[in-house]
């Protein structure tokens, strides 16, 4: 099961490696990871997929308060927050193929970034389902480059991550 | 005042009450020692290598509950401070390790005697730091302190840059620090607490598991007082030794691996375990699947990821372990009758304890021929001071001492137990004794472990620390060879030491005296001979040598599936 965690850290040389350590120290996975600073002085958010059953998720809950560097751990397993990502698409496209790619972009609400005769480059945000979709339906007409952000996520209503 | 980076650094040592610390210099540490050269608050100690060093400010630390400091240069002196560091992060053990580095502007140059120490012992420090400038200094060895004495313990790793050591700045050590990110919990609630003596009160067959947490935290008193109120047999792991005094009746001794076999079928056939300061580590559960069938789970620690990792809890809480059994204490008083009640229907579950106690106590088969090294381990306590302080290397010798010595007092044992690491044993006393110049201070060792860190004789010596060491000799890797006995049909690859070593004139090349025991009758008098001795002492044992560590749970077996015989 994919669980997507959110970890407010201070901005201190090596805590990315510390967590990187911890995970794979510990056999975690990580599926994406995304950071950078915050609103707040010196604080940096870490967005980490990762994949395992309860148990296994609470240990990587309670490792990641133990650390030092780490303020908060925001677990948003239970599906109380809203999760976006950006992909960068590159995809082949000539004939035929061109307007159906332009069809797909349409009905995803992505755009278009960069144009060769051969090729469209996409820009695509949303939840990251929507993304392993656009993918599914743009993977047979030929994608020669995809990027993407990995998940971040931010809890609704409110309040922010401190209250 | 403006003083270099350096004297900074010493100033911050002292305003933390170090007074002694183990050290060796080289070229990106030397402004440091240049310093420390006048420093008179501070005792350096200098070791033959800098791993004994790493284990002297160990051992140093588990027997006071102080924080060890140790130092050491860039490059191969802070590598080698690795398995050192390594052995007090198993362990928990609040420590200090200052590495030289070189100067801030050729970091990840690749530059002479240049390592990447942080990231190397990233996976094996509680925190580290790297000083970037001469103004940081105060703060970051504020925190480091902090953090390396605070909630469960472990080491710190600072990272000194050379020219932040020889810059100029004025020194002022703050009077209090904040980390945003880490805040401990100690208290233990309330509700919790009372919810665990209810459930204590409920139970017929309670045993209390008693880890290495109840030693650091210093909690053996309340877990002593509230045993004993509770009429509560107990069990310690290896690290727990001494928390509960093995001389009390309702003590079980050592559980797991090879602990005592009324230990372990008294956690196997128990209704509610209560775990203090303990991990529930592999060497103690035997097989999970099987561990403790019958048992709910009462999990007392101060470390909130060491509850659940290995075992379902009912009733965990999260506190400084002193805490804790102190509101249990006071929990406890306020139910006089149920408490009465309790104890009486305990007599039948004591009455299986005594009989597993009856039926397998631990025991050896003495000759009067050969030296059985279990024999040795109990006339060490019968002729050592009361509170000696014992070390131990890593081996069959290690858990012939959990099983024989009979610790009473906390801080009385120090033993590598969660890395296991060979060599510990001799700079560990010598930490030790450099804390307590006064009290009897003796290392067991095998004849493997012992020539790990043989070269700290010279430091023994040079700083008349009066270390008695004791090697069990079987001229075998014990431990090992034991496992390939059981399991491998004795093919006994590469655990033969036959070399025969004089220790006797090893122990007279440094200036210290040997001596060698190769009959029963001789064990006595030698070790009588080795107290005397005002410097340090090596006694050598010739033991037999093909005797085994038993109990033993085999790997893969439940706890109480135990080889009795072998």
């Amino acid at each position: 099961m994919q669980h997507t965690i959110s970890v407010i850290v201070e901005n201190d040389f090596g805590v990315l490696s510390r967590i990187a350590t911890l995970f794979s120290g510990r056999g975690f996975n990580i599926d994406s990871l995304s950071v950078a600073p915050t609103n707040e002085d010196g604080l940096s958010r870490m967005t980490i997929v990762t994949r395992g059953d309860a148990q296994i998720l609470e240990q990587i809950n309670k490792q990641l308060n133990k650390l030092i560097d780490i303020l908060k751990v925001l677990d948003f397993s239970d599906g109380s927050a809203i999760e976006r990502e950006l992909a960068l698409i590159k995809v082949a496209a000539e004939d035929d193929a061109r307007a159906e790619v332009l069809r797909i972009v349409d009905i995803f609400r992505a755009k278009i970034i960069d144009v060769t005769p051969k090729s469209y480059t996409i820009e695509a945000t949303g939840n990251p389902i929507k993304i392993d979709g656009i993918l599914e339906l743009l993977r047979p007409l030929g994608l020669k480059e995809v990027v993407r952000t990995g998940a971040v996520a931010i809890g609704r209503g409110a309040k922010g991550w401190n209250g | 005042m403006k003083m270099n980076g350096a004297r900074i650094m010493l100033e911050c040592l002292k305003k933390e009450g170090v007074d002694t610390v183990f050290g060796y210099p080289g070229g990106t540490v030397i402004n440091l020692y240049d310093e420390l050269f006048s420093f008179k608050a501070i005792r350096h100690i200098l070791p033959r290598h800098e791993q004994a060093g790493t284990h002297a400010a160990d051992g140093y630390a588990r027997a006071t509950g102080r924080v060890g400091v140790a130092i050491a240069t860039s490059g191969p002196g802070a590598t080698n401070t690795v398995t050192g560091i390594a052995t007090a992060y198993m362990d928990s053990i609040p420590m200090v390790i200052i590495t030289g580095q070189v100067p801030t502007a050729l970091i990840g140059n690749d530059a002479f005697q240049e390592v990447d120490i942080i990231g190397i012992t990233r996976p094996c420090t509680k925190h580290s730091f790297l000083i970037r400038d001469v103004k940081d200094i105060a703060i970051t060895m504020k925190k480091a302190f902090y953090i390396a004495r605070s909630g469960r313990p472990g080491p710190v790793l600072v990272d000194f840059p050379k020219d932040v050591q020889m810059a100029m700045g004025e020194f002022h050590y703050p009077e209090s620090v904040d980390i945003r990110g880490y805040k401990p919990n100690l208290s233990g609630h309330p509700r919790q607490v009372e919810k665990a003596v209810a459930m204590i009160l409920d139970s017929q067959r309670p045993v209390m598991y008693v880890g290495g947490g109840a030693v650091l935290g210093d909690a053996a008193e309340p877990l002593t007082q509230l045993a004993r109120k509770l009429s509560v047999p107990v069990t310690t792991t290896l690290m727990g030794l001494g928390a509960f005094p093995e001389s009390d009746p309702n003590s079980l001794g050592m559980l797991g691996m090879h602990g005592a076999y009324c230990a372990n079928m008294a956690m196997t056939h128990s209704d509610l375990i209560i775990a203090i300061g303990a991990r529930f580590d592999d060497r103690v559960t035997g097989k999970l699947s099987t561990f403790a069938p019958h048992a709910k789970i009462i999990h007392i620690d101060v470390d909130p990821t060491s509850i659940k990792k290995n075992v379902r809890v009912d009733l965990p809480i999260v506190g400084d372990v002193k805490d804790v059994l102190t509101k249990m204490i006071s929990q406890a008083d306020k139910t006089k009758e149920k408490l009465a009640e309790f104890i009486t229907a305990l007599t039948p579950w004591h009455s299986d304890i005594s009989g597993w106690k009856e039926k397998h106590p631990i025991g050896y088969k003495q000759s009067s021929t050969i030296i059985k090294p279990q024999f040795v381990i109990q006339k060490l306590r019968e002729l050592s001071d009361d509170d000696a302080i014992i070390s131990t290397d890593v081996g069959q010798h290690q858990m012939w001492t959990a099983q024989f010595f009979q610790f009473n007092k906390p801080r009385t044992l120090l033993t590598s137990g969660g890395l296991g690491t060979m060599g510990f044993g001799l700079p560990s006393a010598m930490g030790a004794q450099a804390a307590f110049p006064d009290r009897q201070v003796i290392t067991i060792c095998g004849d493997g472990g012992i020539q790990m860190n043989i070269q700290e004789m010279a430091t023994l010596v040079q700083n008349k620390l009066p270390v008695k060491i004791v090697i069990l000799n079987n001229n075998f890797l014990g431990m090992v060879r034991q496992w390939q006995e059981l399991f491998f049909d004795k093919r006994y690859s590469s655990t033969c030491m036959e070399l025969p070593i004089d220790y006797i004139k090893l122990a007279d090349a440094y200036g210290a005296k040997g001596f060698l025991a190769t009959k029963p009758g001789d064990v006595e008098s030698v070790i009588k001979a080795g107290f005397k001795e005002k410097g340090p002492v090596i006694m050598e044992f010739k033991i037999a040598r093909e005797e085994k560590v038993l109990p033993m749970v085999p790997a893969g077996a439940s706890l109480n599936e135990m080889v009795l015989n072998a």
